[in-house]
């Protein structure tokens, strides 16, 4: 009799398969930069075809590898970003939960300053701090996606404090530091993880905004803001692959990493036990 | 109702600091900038060509000159006397240009939120009710899609259907090009605002309706939906009279949040559209270093936000029986 | 007489998942015979969080997506299916369930009793069960975190006699009731079957349960393990599993008795 397949065993094949697609995007688009860049003036502005899947832009430059390029980009930011965000939401999760009232409220008040701020308003503002560019938009991306998951992470150490074993070593006399480290942080990952992967789509739609609206990558190189807002100018006159090609593949690359967070979030909850 | 006086009193001093705060945060990210206002606005080569005279003037003029903090002290003073500076590019008073700016913006955002509003909810709690069937798969794939989706790109896409395609709607410009803005009637207006509204609309329901859903998930799955089943109440009167009513109250809260939301996507979307609103003066002070505007427009921005959650708080007492009553015996 | 609600080799599972990917089914009642009739009390004993409320649920036609029944439940002498479930639960089968969380918390009592019907009948109907319980029509204008516990219980109970029903569920109606109250509320259930209902009535209390039922069902670990009358538990002797004789030497008023005779058995064992 055939085994079945439960939903538990499907989400970390599809966990596996999502992962290995994403880190071959990754993989090609490096290889590709350089053929991203290259001009080739005898075939410009040519619709789709075999030899053009995605055509060829006012340049002659091949889409497909433009697109590739771009999306190894926006992912390569986006781990990057997701990554000191996270680690920033788990520091100041912790650090409202176990240093006392006073780091507690003035953390959640500068939450709610940095929510108060439209999201892309804010990483406009700290990207030209950083003077636009690659440092800018990874600074304006990482520095504004903390709070929601340190909020998370805040009321869950806030509920493990409580645990009996974590007041019998209070009682014991264990420093704050040691307790967070070895007591906490393991109940802690399973929401940690998810919390960051689920940051990544944010991460890779808000670096495509910014760098669209001119405060991020600078317009040399093919990142899909650039690359979509470069199409603007010739929509009007029918050029409609070079938005929709482009932005199509983000979505798709938005799609998986979502996909793979709510994976890995099925499979560490212990809430979905039942499903 | 003293009690509820107090508590908004609590809330307004908070969102004063708040505001504060946020006038503070965007002063230090703008003067902290390495960007040179004169070489972005005036060009290195105009630059070249100036007397010492020309250039020290300008950089007065921008502001260069002062320290940050002198100069934020004198942002503030003038400020509480409600001046909130000229504009550098549009050489004009921070509060007039986003005063015309907010109110032609303010079509698409009040539709947007409106339409947004209404139509999550009610996919959220269809898809809630009906957790883990057809119209569930269905709504949760459309939020799940639309927010993996960029705001700006499904403006383009949408600009590409309906205006180059199909040539229904204009390209761009809240007002036909060339015309007196005199003699611009409220059609033309409406006319050149339904794409980017239906465009925030679009993002804007994703969001709700996902949060709406959860919600209605849960109280379909609370003791009291199970104990009004075995009661014998039906499906269609558990949703309307139990589901509903409980999925209100987080629903209030998550209207007024979803204002910040709605603000953001318009910076993107009247990009798109060239639509002459906030958000498009908001990434032109941006680039062009126009620190007074840039810094009204946040600062308004976010008292809109905060404000928006201070109704939202007051509306949820009014609402919630443990609250209103509770307070009320205190 | 023919009992009037009869359930033969009942099953109740779920699945659930272990650690990782690997499913497992848990049994949480397991081959339960049971037979009650109108006038009786009949009390199924168990521990807490064994999963006894299942069995109400499974009566009723409300058991979770996950769950699965099997065997068999005669109503009034016919299968007593889905559908049919559905047709008799609030009006013939009334439930009271556990306490107040089990009332829309945004709903006032009155509207929340009447289930949006508006007729003078209706209310009538209810007020007079309200009544019944010593509460006033004032009682329909609170909302649930009004309502002391006693209230809840009694407002609940009315709930359920408003429709004259013949078979009442009641499923850990004592839990954070002080003694007094407890007993009065167990009262109103005996009340209930001397009018001619049946009771089944689910609780982990069994010296509770004992003073007012008419046959005990014990049940551990998803099995029935003892099947007895109270008279039965006047004498130890008389009672065969290990639990059930842990349980009766819990009592307090057993407490001295517990020493004169052998040990309750190994209780955690394999019951």
């Amino acid at each position: 009799m055939r085994k079945q397949i439960n939903q538990r065993q499907k989400a970390k094949i599809l966990a596996a398969v999502v992962t290995v697609v994403l880190a071959a995007v990754t993989v090609c688009g490096i290889l590709f930069t350089e053929a991203a860049m290259e001009t080739d003036f005898l075939s410009r502005n040519q619709a789709p075809s075999a030899v053009h899947i995605f055509g060829t832009d006012w340049m002659g430059r091949d889409m497909l590898f433009r697109t590739l390029a771009g999306l190894s980009l926006s992912i390569r930011i986006g781990l990057l970003t997701a990554a000191i965000s996270g680690a920033a939401a788990l520091l100041i999760g912790i650090g409202a939960a176990v240093l006392g009232r006073k780091a507690d409220a003035s953390i959640s008040w500068c939450i709610d300053l940095v929510m108060g701020i439209p999201h892309i308003l804010l990483v406009m503002l700290i990207s030209i701090a950083c003077g636009r560019g690659f440092t800018g938009v990874v600074a304006g991306v990482a520095l504004t996606h903390w709070p929601s998951l340190a909020r998370v992470i805040r009321g869950e150490v806030l509920q493990l404090r409580q645990a009996p074993y974590i007041l019998v070593a209070e009682k014991l006399g264990v420093s704050k530091m040691r307790i967070s480290a070895v007591h906490m942080f393991p109940h802690l990952l399973p929401q940690f993880l998810t919390g960051t992967i689920l940051l990544f789509p944010h991460a890779i739609l808000h670096e495509a905004s910014v760098t669209f609206l001119g405060f991020g990558l600078s317009s040399e190189q093919p990142a899909i803001g650039v690359i979509l807002s470069e199409s603007m100018q010739y929509l009007t006159t029918g050029k409609w692959w070079l938005a929709l090609f482009p932005g199509l593949s983000l979505v798709l690359v938005v799609l998986l990493f979502a996909m793979l967070g709510e994976r890995v979030r099925k499979l560490l909850d212990p809430a979905s036990v039942h499903e | 109702m003293k009690h509820r006086l107090g508590f908004a009193g609590k809330k307004l001093i908070r969102i004063a600091l708040l505001l504060l705060g946020v006038s503070f945060v965007t002063f230090l990210l703008m003067s902290a900038s390495p960007l040179d206002p004169l070489q972005t606005n005036v060009g290195q080569v105009a630059l070249g060509s100036m007397s010492q005279e020309q250039v020290e003037a300008l950089l007065a003029y921008w502001g260069v000159d002062t320290p940050p903090l002198t100069r934020y002290a004198g942002w503030l003073g003038d400020v509480l006397k409600g001046d909130f500076g000229t504009s550098l590019l549009y050489r004009r008073p921070v509060l007039e240009v986003v005063g015309e700016r907010l109110s032609s913006s303010l079509i698409l955002l009040l539709s947007a939120w409106i339409l947004s509003g209404i139509l999550g909810l009610f996919l959220g709690v269809v898809a809630g009710a009906f957790r883990g069937r057809l119209p569930d798969r269905l709504i949760r794939g459309y939020c799940v899609v639309i927010s993996s989706t960029p705001a700006f790109w499904l403006a383009i896409l949408l600009l590409l259907i309906f205006s180059v395609w199909l040539g229904w709607f204009p390209i761009g410009m809240s007002v036909p090009v060339g015309m007196e803005s005199s003699a611009v009637t409220v059609f033309d207006r409406l006319y050149h605002a339904v794409l980017p509204a239906l465009t925030l609309s679009i993002t804007g329901v994703a969001n709700i309706a996902l949060h709406t859903r959860e919600k209605m998930a849960d109280v379909m799955e609370s003791d009291y939906v199970l104990f009004a089943r075995a009661r014998g109440e039906d499906a269609r009167g558990i949703v309307l009279r139990h589901g509903l009513r409980n999925v209100m109250l987080p629903a209030i809260t998550l209207q007024f949040a979803s204002i910040s939301e709605i603000i953001g996507g318009s910076v993107l979307v009247e990009q798109v559209f060239s639509y002459p609103g906030l958000g498009q003066a908001a990434v032109t002070a941006g680039l062009g270093s126009d620190l007074p505007l840039l810094l009204g427009i946040t600062v308004i921005t976010a008292a809109i936000v905060f404000g928006g959650n201070l109704v939202a708080d007051l509306l949820y007492g009014a609402v919630d029986p443990r609250i209103r009553r509770g307070a009320a015996k205190s | 007489m023919e009992p009037i609600l009869k359930i033969r080799n009942l099953s109740i599972s779920f699945k659930q998942y272990e650690k990782g990917t690997k499913q497992r089914k848990i049994q949480t009642i397991r081959n339960l015979s049971l037979e009650i009739l109108p006038g009786q009390v009949a009390a199924v004993v168990g521990e807490s969080g064994s999963g006894k409320s299942l069995l109400a649920h499974g009566i009723l036609g409300i058991l979770p997506y996950n769950s699965q029944m099997k065997g068999e439940i005669l109503y009034d002498g016919r299968t007593l299916d889905k559908k049919r479930a559905e047709e008799l639960r609030g009006r013939e089968i009334a439930l009271i369930p556990q306490g107040v969380s089990w009332l829309d918390p945004l709903m006032k009592v009155g509207p929340q009793l009447f289930k949006g019907k508006k007729d003078a009948q209706t209310k009538t109907r209810y007020r007079e069960a309200l009544a019944r319980y010593g509460l006033g029509p004032e009682t329909e204008e609170l909302y649930p975190f009004e309502l002391s516990g006693g209230m809840a219980r009694r407002v609940l109970i009315a709930s359920a006699v408003a429709e004259k029903p013949r078979l009442v569920i009641a499923d850990e109606p004592t839990p954070g009731l002080d003694e007094r109250t407890a007993v009065r509320i167990l009262g109103h259930f005996r009340e209930l079957a001397d009018e001619g209902a049946a009771v089944l009535l689910i609780t982990h209390d069994l010296r509770l349960a004992l003073t007012i039922a008419d046959q005990v069902t014990v049940f551990y670990n998803g099995e029935t393990i003892e099947k007895a009358s109270p008279e039965d538990f006047q004498d130890i002797r008389r009672l065969k599993a290990p639990f059930t004789k842990a349980l009766w030497t819990a009592m307090p008023e057993h407490d001295f008795k517990a020493a004169e005779i052998e040990g309750p058995g190994d209780v955690g064992g394999d019951a």
